[in-house]
């Protein structure tokens, strides 16, 4: 296999607090491919955020404490220079944001803002800036790019404001897309077509693309890759077709569960949700972090964390059940539903 | 492998019944005005423009539609937080359009509402108990010694420790503090509930606890919802019936199976074709119907149907001149569109059915 793009080892990230240590991240080891798509999968509170926002070198709290390597490109990020990380945040790793409103500034123009970031990495003048944002606007699907390029942040839609996040953000030709939930805050016919552009360019502009959310549906059809992760650990990860039709743990069994499907159905089906709320990330349960939520945990999860064991090819999972069970457990009760 | 569902889980609802909701010709226009002093008006915001709508009592409305398609005006104009500028509102078959002072305070405690954001709809300086308490003191339906133990047994009921009772809202998660605002909500034991995308802004996990929160407490309590968002997957699944709401405009009602198999208007078939499957297979084998841009502006709503311009199917000058109205299509379903599609254009049989 050729080197990964992206090669996270052992990665911890720790926040000390007036309330005790919140292990935010504890340990989670991927890698991704060039130009593959890759879909972290957890719900609030999972580290799924952190993690990234770790790789990009964004978490800005002196007290917190990161252990392991994130090895780009064959450099360690971790031990970069903040001047040198700047080169390679936004040029070749760039992110976008959950919230579009937010994340653009109201007092710019949208132009200014995209050609800003080109100027910064790229010595370019002023009006060469300008004609590669509004090329960038043009690329992602935005009409008149000329006279939207001259607008303010207020005067786009929330679909039309995560378009130009997106142009900004490959404007620079990155090597790896961060989409940090990049469409919780959107319609869902927006979303369909948020999900389409980031497709459409992954390929353009061949780069790998992480996709982050909470939702299993937004991934199927976009992600060859799935990881998910839960109280600050990846419980598993695999193919797609390995997480949706034959999964292997519990938690991911909850979260396919939870989805209302649009299938055919007579009677009201009950969804099947996963029970409680996540951990607090100060006090872990002691054993596996899923077992108090967990309705196949027996003694040995309440005293013993499993390790995230592979059982053919990417496909691994963190659980003490066995094989058979697990595979029977997710034909009689996961499966039957979709 | 195709298998057409046709029966009913529960008989459709009979038009000689009396609706708990009856909305007839209902139009909201917001002006928009220009100038400080003299504020001329130079335009209206066509919010809701023309929508006829029955709920019957003990069902769930699903209302769908995308941002800016006037499902919230709808809905608050039925709950009297807006008044309405054309039309008529009927509650159990009394005129409610125009009801104001003590009749207005009373309608009130028959029709509550569940917010999208449980983090603005609450205030962060009262206590849980006091929030969910203060219905009952406006409304002095419990003693006032009484009210602590009713509020409690209202945080049971909704899966909340009692004992958090003097807890404020930004001590507890998204999903628990949603279930603050359905205990609220039933404190005054309404007929009505209307849900303002009550989901939308939780993770899928907590989301399926509490849509099965919403479910449980219509079965105990007879409840009726009209239930609001732009996911057709979750309206799918709470509603007994689905109305889908483009502009300001109902396009096409229908049971949700129906909709989900057939649906008829291009609009409900692009929603449809948008919601994310968690199943690569059924994922790739849906057909997809992409809608360029956004909704229009709705000062100017677009002429004819106002769907033509995002139309994949507008047929010209028939769709952009005549604006087509709801007629029936199957069995209790009706569509505005003048050239619908066929059965199952957007789901084949489901290729999942026999796994």
């Amino acid at each position: 296999m050729a080197e990964p793009l992206l090669e996270v080892n052992d990665l911890a990230v720790h926040f000390p607090t007036e309330d005790g240590l919140v292990k935010a991240v504890d340990g989670i080891s991927f890698s991704v491919q060039p130009g593959e798509s890759l879909g972290v999968v957890g719900e609030s509170g999972s580290g799924k955020s952190v993690s990234f926002l770790t790789v990009m070198g964004l978490i800005t709290r002196p007290q917190a404490v990161i252990e392991g390597e994130i090895i780009f490109q064959g450099q360690d990020l971790l031990t970069l220079p903040s001047e040198e990380m700047r080169n390679v945040r936004g040029a070749k790793i760039s992110m976008i944001f959950q919230d579009p409103m937010t994340s653009l500034h109201p007092y710019y123009k949208v132009g200014a803002q995209i050609s800003e970031a080109i100027r910064v990495h790229q010595k370019v003048s002023k009006q060469e800036a300008r004609e590669q944002a509004v090329e960038m606007l043009r690329r992602v699907g935005i009409p008149r790019p000329d006279e939207r390029a001259d607008q303010y942040p207020h005067e786009f839609s929330g679909g039309m404001r995560q378009r130009a996040m997106i142009a900004m953000a490959l404007s620079l030709n990155p090597d790896l897309l961060i989409a940090d939930e990049p469409t919780t805050a959107l319609d869902v016919t927006v979303q369909a077509q948020i999900l389409d552009l980031i497709d459409r360019l992954r390929e353009e502009f061949n780069a790998a693309v992480v996709i982050i959310t909470h939702d299993l549906g937004v991934v199927a059809e976009h992600c060859d890759h799935i990881q998910v992760m839960y109280a600050g650990r990846i419980v598993e990860a695999g193919d797609r077709r390995d997480i949706y039709y034959k999964s292997h743990h519990p938690y991911t069994w909850g979260l396919l569960s939870s989805i209302p499907r649009l299938g055919e159905t007579t009677v009201k089906e009950r969804l099947n949700p996963i029970k409680g709320l996540p951990p607090s990330l100060i006090f872990l349960p002691p054993g596996c972090s899923f077992n108090p939520r967990c309705p196949h945990a027996f003694d040995r999860c309440r005293t013993e964390m499993p390790e995230l064991l592979p059982s053919d090819g990417h496909h691994a999972s963190r659980c003490h059940l066995s094989l058979a069970d697990k595979e029977r457990i997710f034909n009689e009760e996961v499966m039957v539903r979709s | 492998m195709s298998i057409q569902v046709n029966e009913r889980s529960e008989p459709a609802p009979t038009t000689s019944e009396t609706p708990l909701i009856r909305i007839r010709g209902l139009r909201k226009l917001f002006p928009i005005t220009r100038g400080i002093l003299f504020q001329k008006r130079i335009g209206n915001v066509h919010a809701v423009d023309g929508v006829d709508l029955e709920i019957f009592k003990g069902e769930t409305l699903g209302l769908v539609g995308e941002t800016g398609c006037g499902k919230s005006t709808l809905a608050r104009v039925v709950m009297r937080l807006y008044e309405a500028t054309e039309g008529s509102i009927e509650f159990e078959g009394q005129d409610i359009t125009r009801v104001h002072g003590k009749q207005l305070r009373g309608l009130r405690r028959e029709m509550q509402m569940i917010f999208q954001d449980p983090f603005a709809s609450l205030n962060p300086r009262k206590t849980v108990g006091s929030i969910i308490g203060t219905p009952f003191r406006l409304h002095g339906t419990v003693p006032r010694n009484k009210i602590k133990g009713e509020v409690q047994q209202l945080m049971e009921l909704v899966g909340l420790n009692p004992e958090h009772y003097n807890r404020y809202p930004h001590e507890f998660s998204g999903g628990q503090r949603q279930r603050i605002g359905v205990a609220r909500s039933l404190a005054l034991r309404p007929k009505l509930i209307v849900c303002d995308e009550p989901v939308s802004a939780l993770d899928v996990s907590i989301q399926a606890q509490v849509l099965n929160l919403l479910e449980d407490l219509q079965e105990e309590f007879n409840l009726t919802y009209l239930f609001i968002a732009h996911d057709l997957s979750v309206v799918k699944h709470v509603s007994d019936r689905v109305a889908v709401m483009y502009l300001g405009k109902i396009v096409e009602m229908a049971e949700g199976q129906t909709l989900y198999n057939n649906p008829k208007h291009p609009y409900s078939g692009a929603l449809l074709s948008a919601v994310p499957i968690p199943d690569p297979d059924l994922a790739a084998a849906k057909k997809r119907i992409i809608l360029e841009g956004d909704v229009p502006s709705p000062i100017d709503p677009p002429s004819g149907c106002r769907f033509h311009p995002r139309c994949p199917n507008a047929q010209f000058p028939k769709c952009s001149d005549d604006e087509p109205v709801l007629v029936a299509q199957h069995e209790g379903q009706v569509a505005a569109c003048h050239f619908p599609l066929a059965d199952r254009a957007i789901i084949q049989a489901d290729p999942g059915e026999s796994r």
